[in-house]
């Protein structure tokens, strides 16, 4: 009987999920350009990942992205959120403000920003301008200035989802806990650090899980931003996947690529999970 | 807090922090309206103005004769309306056994497909283009949806809700003769209907936005969704403004429409998502 109601969601989850995780295994082990059959060449694929100049490059840029806004999305959505937290009119408005880039088309948002971040008529340069900084980036079209601004437009667009669960997180810690606090003359700094902080831990930590698996998996801003340029500037792990499977037809090397990912996130997933217990408290 | 009369100067800094942050994070939309509806004069202007003299709306409506941008709006609204069904309905008779059923097998079950979640969609990928394109379904409507019909996030967030619908009701219904699927059509899905709303606004406003399946699966104009037909006007006009930020906003509305009707369902959906599991 519950065969049947499971029925759908099996055949379902068999083609699309378990047996393609199998298949692009078996596919990193092969040379493919899906016009010729593929060719077994077992690790070759691996070897040559790791002697490609760009997949150094890409992994470094990936690494420098996902280091650079995932601190700032997490240390600013807590922010956000323990000042929010203190507000009592207008909350729901606030917080429907700050959740609105999360709900906002990636292209779209990568749209506007584009035309934020234009070098010679864009608001961002204006501004930069009118501060009195004589030579403002060239953002995009610089090598060195394109991933900042990846970087700014991500932290932009992804700051309302911590934010929200840290909102949550401190809407579950009890009110008597603080009670207790306050008889023991704990306030301010002291209360946030010795007694908010250790009870938002399990939140903290399911905020930096998701943001960390999230940020290794950026594609569609670079995509609309700079198409991975300038000279691979801005080339990610992700985008590499879809330039090697779908510009490329090497879906071998993709998939190779593609379970490089698989391990990072996996890995990220072990690591947190082993730490979980040495920081985390659960109230 | 208890003190909503005294205002001390730490309430002001939070105050205007959170003011500057709401105006930091709409800003980007203001000019993004603005910009869809200024003349060439305008755009070009520097410093830019956000106040537009001589607001022009012809590029809404030119949007949709450079290129098919109806059509790709049309089959973003059924390709994400239909994948909201089909998880409504996969996710919930799945959730179903999870939650009402006893079954041989079932924790190891649902672990698989929880584990299913840690499995980042760009590796699957591949495997799944090949699979679609075997099955002749490039360009097609059935491309678009099937690989989506199922989530195990889905299925895990309504069993968390089923589960806590009363046993005593479900026991109770079964010694009164009714069959399982009365169960769960007349019991358990009218009770769930607030995890339902959350996974139908969820599924609506990712699915929307979604942008690599689609790119990868459709080839024709008159497949495409509406975020491959903004790729499509940003590589045929990328230095008309005003025409990709009217494109910009039409694609935005949907999502923010749903969002902003049902933002508490969808953040208690979100939150489940991190509360649900402890």
């Amino acid at each position: 009987m519950a065969w049947l109601f499971l029925l759908p969601s099996l055949v379902l989850f068999l083609l699309f999920t378990g047996l393609p995780v199998v298949a692009a295994l078996v596919i990193s082990f092969t040379q493919w350009d899906l016009f010729n059959p593929p060719q077994f060449v077992g690790l070759q694929n691996y070897t040559s990942l790791f002697n490609d100049r760009i997949f150094g490059q890409v992994m470094g840029n990936t690494g420098l992205y996902v280091l650079a806004s995932v601190p700032i999305q997490i240390v600013l959505g807590l922010l956000f959120a323990l000042g929010l937290n203190r507000v009592i009119h207008g909350k729901t408005v606030l917080r429907i403000a700050y959740f609105l880039p999360v709900v906002t088309s990636t292209i779209a948002a990568a749209l506007v920003w584009s035309w934020l971040f234009n070098t010679n008529f864009g608001v961002v340069n204006a501004l930069l301008s009118a501060v009195g900084i004589a030579e403002p980036p060239k953002w995009l079209s610089s090598s060195k200035w394109a991933m900042p601004a990846v970087i700014i437009v991500s932290v932009w667009q992804n700051l309302g989802n911590g934010m929200v669960l840290f909102l949550a997180g401190l809407q579950n810690i009890r009110q008597d806990v603080y009670d207790a606090a306050a008889l023991d003359a704990a306030r301010g700094w002291k209360r946030l650090w010795f007694i908010t902080l250790p009870l938002l831990s399990p939140t903290t930590f399911f905020v930096l899980i998701i943001t960390l698996i999230g940020s290794f998996q950026v594609f569609e801003l670079v995509f609309i931003m700079t198409n991975a340029g300038p000279a691979n500037a801005t080339n990610t792990l992700v985008f590499y996947i879809y330039q090697n499977g779908f510009q490329f037809y090497q879906m071998g090397y993709a998939s190779a690529a593609a379970m490089i990912l698989f391990a990072i996130v996996l890995f990220i997933t072990l690591v947190q999970y082993r730490l979980q217990n040495r920081w985390v408290h659960y109230g | 807090m208890a003190r909503p009369t005294r205002h001390s100067a730490w309430d002001w800094v939070i105050f205007i922090a959170l003011l500057a942050g709401v105006i930091i994070t709409c800003a980007p939309f203001a000019w993004m309206i603005s910009t869809a509806i200024k003349p060439n004069a305008e755009v070009f202007r520097f410093p830019p103005t956000l106040w537009v003299e001589a607001p022009l709306w012809d590029n809404f409506l030119r949007v949709f004769t450079v290129i098919p941008f109806g059509r790709a709006f049309a089959n973003s609204l059924m390709v994400t309306g239909a994948i909201t069904i089909l998880q409504l309905i996969v996710c919930s008779m799945a959730a179903y056994a999870f939650a009402c059923l006893q079954f041989r097998g079932r924790e190891v079950l649902f672990l698989i497909y929880l584990a299913a979640l840690m499995v980042p969609s760009q590796v699957t990928l591949i495997p799944n283009f090949l699979v679609v394109r075997n099955l002749g379904w490039i360009d097609t409507y059935q491309g678009l949806i099937l690989p989506f019909a199922f989530s195990s996030f889905g299925t895990f967030l309504l069993r968390q809700y089923f589960k806590t619908i009363p046993r005593e009701l479900i026991e109770a219904s079964r010694l009164d003769g009714c069959s399982h699927w009365r169960i769960y059509l007349f019991i358990v899905l009218p009770l769930g209907k607030p995890a339902l709303a959350a996974l139908a606004i969820f599924a609506f406003v990712s699915q929307w936005n979604n942008f690599l399946w689609p790119l990868i699966t459709t080839t024709k104009p008159e497949m495409q969704t509406v975020q491959i037909a903004l790729s499509t006007l940003q590589g045929q006009f990328n230095t008309d403004w005003p025409l990709l930020m009217a494109g910009s906003v039409l694609a935005t509305m949907p999502v923010l429409a749903v969002f902003i009707l049902g933002n508490k369902a969808f953040i208690s959906g979100l939150t489940a998502g991190s509360f649900g599991g402890k």
